[in-house]
């Protein structure tokens, strides 16, 4: 268990992610997440967070909870509306992510972080080899010796176990599960300190869920790194998450270790989440 | 001279409005402007660029050459030669050294320019990224901030799967170690010629309305791995059948009556040279 002490690796305070203008009710009178009167989406709605050197913290919430959103706003696929976030890899967690130039935060994207998506479509090249796919981080990175990114490459997709003798093939070719574990080697190929998983088990069957699973025990184990899991399976939230929070409706409903949550859960919502269990 | 026409065909205001984006280019070297491509009686796509080049630089002391993938006598570079002598009276060369103006599709001389000289190309796709991003509004992005790791990304993909870069026409540079740019089709083995040239190098791209410019003596660069080192064709064992050459740009020829293969060179101009020299 971390020692929560220490300085966290991301801090997000007061993250929004609105769609429309907003209104003076909007707060007041919500339907979900929709204000009923201006019909502005409240997708992520004031929300803080901070994940410590070396925890996986999980979040779980049904769908259009605001998960991937916040996520994705992590990675820099849009510009959240308001909020801020720091990085302790990034200007000694001085300085907010969303507040960074496009190159710096390329470069933060590159360096600090890697994703991998629900869907490995948007997170590979589905026409490059899986080689190229991998060395695109290492030369977003700077790297430009070809030799070296064979190499990494090569290292990191047998640690995901896919043989080296396919890394020439386009993961188009690939199973789903295959996929999932390409794009897990390549947020690892710089050593990012922070890892975000969204939903990577969804739509997998299960003995190759399991694998993943494991695969992702193990590179916590292995390389210590921080990861931020978002899922709505409580299964994969009890075997991987330290620290648990629960997102309804764009909010923070309930946070806490991931045993207390789904033990004893306080919140009405998530006493009803795990009681859906089968 | 045709005086139905101003000189050189474009009113004196299109004229200037080029120049005004030549001196551009030059100031900013492999960043490309955007002008107002003007009307031609020639479709665009067919050397458009570079004739609105010539033309607005023309002056009638000059000296004009055109060339055609290294010939003074294909049907592009004689009808070019043709409509610039109807418009502006200027007298045109096929000698390389005596040329002041030479405007080309595809080729680089091969004797050196030297100091004084401009060398016009005429660009088919003046975006470099464009094989590897449709969209304009985020490939000027790209340049902007200056993300280039897809190209690098392209040439890696190559080695992976045919264990050598594969492009052999319009081989990207970086100029200046800013800019990346598109040399226009010319092969790559006219690329380093480019670099620290002592000519200006002119590039129009007519249909795409945008001028870029290499200024003399600029650094330009092929991408190329630290560890796989760019390189040209060679014709190893290979000479031109007229004047010998073994070190230019050979074309391969079917020869009729051997039924075998045959080398000459691209350059007409040079080969020429060589053979009477």
């Amino acid at each position: 268990m971390p020692i929560l002490v220490e300085t966290p690796v991301l801090s997000v305070s007061n993250l929004v992610v609105r769609y429309g203008a907003g209104c003076h009710v909007c707060q007041r009178s919500m339907e979900k997440n929709r204000c009923t009167a201006c019909g502005t989406v409240w997708a992520v709605n004031n929300i803080s967070l901070s994940v410590y050197p070396g925890e996986v913290l999980g979040i779980v919430g049904e769908s259009g909870s605001g998960k991937t959103t916040l996520m994705r706003s992590l990675y820099f696929d849009f510009v959240p509306t308001a909020g801020k976030a720091v990085l302790s890899d990034y200007k000694g967690g001085q300085k907010n992510i969303w507040a960074a130039s496009a190159a710096e935060q390329r470069l933060i994207k590159n360096n600090t972080m890697g994703m991998v998506y629900q869907n490995p479509v948007m997170g590979l090249r589905m026409n490059y080899s899986a080689a190229a796919n991998i060395a695109e981080k290492i030369i977003a990175a700077g790297c430009r010796n070809a030799g070296k990114m064979t190499e990494r490459a090569g290292e990191l997709l047998e640690a995901v176990e896919i043989m080296t003798s396919r890394m020439s093939e386009a993961p188009k070719n690939f199973s789903g599960g295959m996929q999932q574990r390409v794009q897990i080697s390549k947020a690892l190929a710089n050593n990012p300190a922070l890892l975000l998983l969204d939903e990577v088990t969804t739509g997998l069957d299960l003995s190759v869920q399991a694998k993943v699973l494991d695969l992702i025990r193990k590179i916590k184990a292995r390389y210590g790194i921080s990861i931020l899991l978002v899922s709505h399976d409580l299964a994969v939230i009890r075997m991987l998450a330290d620290r648990t929070i629960v997102m309804l409706d764009g909010r923070i409903v309930e946070s806490g270790l991931t045993d207390q949550i789904l033990e004893d859960p306080q919140d009405a919502y998530t006493q009803q989440l795990v009681h859906s269990l089968i | 001279m045709n005086s139905n026409y101003n000189f050189a065909f474009l009113d004196e205001g299109s004229k200037k409005e080029i120049r005004r984006a030549v001196l551009k280019a030059v100031s900013i070297p492999g960043y490309q402007v955007p002008f107002g491509s003007r009307e031609l009686p020639i479709g665009r796509g067919w050397g458009t660029g570079g004739i609105q080049l010539t033309l607005s630089l023309i002056g009638r002391d000059d000296i004009l050459k055109v060339i055609d993938q290294g010939s003074d006598e294909s049907v592009n570079a004689v009808n070019i030669k043709k409509f610039v002598g109807l418009c502006t009276d200027v007298r045109t060369t096929t000698d390389t050294r005596e040329a002041t103006l030479i405007q080309t599709r595809h080729r680089i001389p091969e004797r050196a320019l030297t100091n004084g000289q401009i060398l016009i190309f005429q660009v088919p796709l003046p975006e470099p990224l464009r094989v590897v991003e449709a969209r304009e509004e985020v490939t000027k992005k790209m340049h902007a901030e200056k993300d280039y790791a897809s190209m690098w990304l392209q040439l890696y993909e190559s080695l992976v799967k045919y264990n050598k870069v594969t492009i052999g026409a319009e081989y990207p540079c970086m100029v200046e170690g800013r800019y990346m740019m598109n040399p226009s089709p010319i092969p790559k083995f006219d690329n380093p010629k480019l670099h620290k040239a002592e000519c200006l190098y002119l590039f129009g791209a007519g249909r795409e309305k945008k001028i870029y410019a290499i200024p003399p003596y600029t650094q330009v660069v092929s991408l190329a791995f630290d560890d796989v080192p760019f390189e040209k064709e060679n014709f190893v064992g290979k000479r031109c059948r007229l004047c010998g050459s073994a070190d230019t740009y050979l074309d391969e020829i079917f020869d009729r009556q051997t039924g075998g293969r045959a080398y000459q060179c691209s350059d007409t101009s040079h080969c020429q040279w060589t053979a009477d020299s």
